[in-house]
């Protein structure tokens, strides 16, 4: 299964594809704390599920903390594999619900800056993950910071995961504006976390499409679209779950948040 | 103890209150011993050290927070002429006199600095790529337009000639009037990254070395990417009621 071609796609993001080539979503939100890396670990485990071969990367490089929400405790990092100390292969570790997961690691302060070696040995990584993945999720850091928006240059598809929180409806309306007019982004899709009820979801989509169209698609060549993938409901057992520090999917398969991350999930494999 | 009350009074700073020798007095003395350790003793201004302490905190802040923040770094252009043409108690009152304008310019939150010899800092909290260009535009001007008195010079110095960069106009007999330029260069701190104070003022300090590069007397900012939203864009965004399903 080929991905799609996304013409929307930054060039450095589209390699010339031989053979299978995993799909690269980024997931990134602008603000902090909004549910971000619970949502890769638990949609990645939803896309396994359905069949897929799936890898997290952890690319929070200065916050990172996929190692804490699943306890892990790797003894082999990307850190030590941008130094050279050891092998991807070595790096690339089993996390549960039958995910791979490739770990920033401690140590990985010295990368909040992004510099050119770093963008070098990042994008060799991608690169060889590709072939031995169907999806490859890169949880991003949160803010704009270079080191995100070039993990997210990379990806073919960007998730932006925002809460009802004005906050986070302003950061992933700023971060947004930055991917349509920094990286050429046209397609962005909108997961809508922490939902209050039924339907709020789709009406904040509304409402960030409808600024959009208003204040940055003028300035550009063409519209940008937000694609609306789902809403996860506020429930109690996601707390639960990021307390026993646990996947969702394997706790609580039957909460309804459960429920909306799968179905989070077959949307973007459809 | 007696030195230490000498420094204490040396350095203008209150004496330790209440009895002498009682806890109360000790943790007076403590305070004012602490307080006068993080000031730069030429200029009142935070020393090296505070700074150093200030930095690592606000760096932590914007880690978990998210605000932006703005770490300038200036440096007086041409400051050995000053000492050469008109001696280093001269050189003295432009220092003081930068630091005075620095602290003018900024909020009272901001955090003010004599890192070395001629080289200030200015932590900005809660600053965003919006206004830092404007800040540190304010702070150069200020010191440029400052007019600051010193002695004249001892009579057996040669005087070389006053650079296009040190203006004359002393007519007061036994007074002079200079002005000096600051360049200055500023970063913003990595949004809820967890960062390094020392990546940090390395980037800073790369603007003051591109502003210097770049004629001096000027500033130069880390550009960041076009990420403020507006008010008219917060207002279409949050105006309408409560989320209508406009699809």
């Amino acid at each position: 299964m080929n991905p799609p071609v996304n013409p929307s796609s930054p060039p450095e993001a589209a390699p010339a594809a031989a053979g299978r080539r995993a799909r690269v979503t980024a997931v990134t939100s602008g603000k902090g704390g909004v549910g971000k890396t619970f949502l890769s670990a638990n949609i990645a485990a939803a896309m396994v599920r359905a069949g897929e071969r799936v890898l997290v990367l952890d690319a929070d490089l200065g916050l990172a903390n996929l190692d804490v929400m699943l306890s892990l405790y790797p003894k082999v990092t990307l850190h030590d594999v941008i130094t050279g100390q050891r092998s991807l292969e070595d790096a690339i570790l089993p996390g549960p619900g039958g995910l791979s997961v490739l770990l920033a690691g401690s140590g990985m302060v010295e990368y909040s800056r992004l510099t050119p070696e770093i963008r070098e040995r990042l994008l060799a990584i991608i690169q060889q993950l590709l072939p031995r993945f169907d999806r490859v999720i890169l949880d991003t850091g949160a803010g704009i910071s270079d080191v995100v928006l070039f993990t997210v240059s990379q990806a073919d598809e960007v998730l932006i995961v925002a809460t009802p929180e004005p906050t986070s409806l302003t950061d992933a309306y700023a971060t947004i504006k930055v991917l349509a007019t920094t990286q050429g982004r046209r397609d962005i899709r909108l997961v809508v976390n922490q939902s209050n009820r039924p339907g709020e979801g789709r009406a904040i989509r509304g409402q960030l499409q409808q600024v959009v169209d208003r204040y940055v698609t003028p300035g550009l060549d063409s519209p940008v679209k937000l694609e609306f993938v789902g809403e996860v409901p506020r429930d109690e057992g996601v707390r639960e779950a990021v307390q026993r520090r646990q996947l969702l999917l394997e706790v609580q398969p039957g909460s309804a948040a459960a429920q909306a991350i799968t179905a989070v999930a077959a949307r973007l494999l459809a | 103890m007696d030195e230490a009350l000498q420094l204490l009074r040396l350095s203008g700073i209150e004496p330790p209150q209440g009895e002498p020798g009682s806890p109360a007095w000790m943790q007076s003395l403590i305070d004012a011993l602490c307080e006068m350790s993080s000031r730069d003793a030429l200029t009142g201004l935070a020393n090296r050290r505070q700074f150093e302490l200030a930095l690592a905190r606000e760096l932590d802040r914007v880690a978990r927070s998210g605000e932006p923040a703005l770490l300038l770094m200036l440096d007086i252009d041409h400051f050995k002429r000053v000492n050469d043409t008109h001696g280093h108690a001269a050189g003295d009152e432009v220092i003081r006199a930068v630091a005075t304008a620095l602290a003018e310019s900024v909020r009272p939150m901001d955090l003010v600095a004599r890192i070395g010899g001629e080289e200030f800092a200015v932590i900005l909290p809660n600053c965003g790529p919006a206004f830092g260009h404007a800040v540190a535009e304010r702070i150069r001007q200020r010191v440029q337009r400052r007019g600051i008195a010193i002695a004249m010079p001892r009579p057996q110095a040669v005087l070389p000639p006053l650079t296009e960069r040190l203006e004359s106009s002393g007519e007061a007999p036994g007074a002079h009037e200079i002005s000096v330029t600051v360049s200055v260069g500023g970063a913003f701190a990595p949004q809820w990254v967890r960062s390094t104070a020392r990546i940090w003022t390395e980037r800073a300090d790369l603007q003051l070395y591109r502003a210097k590069s770049e004629g001096r007397n000027r500033a130069c900012i880390e550009p960041t990417p076009i990420s403020e939203v507006s008010a008219e864009e917060k207002g279409l965004l949050f105006g309408t009621s409560q989320f209508q399903d406009l699809e």
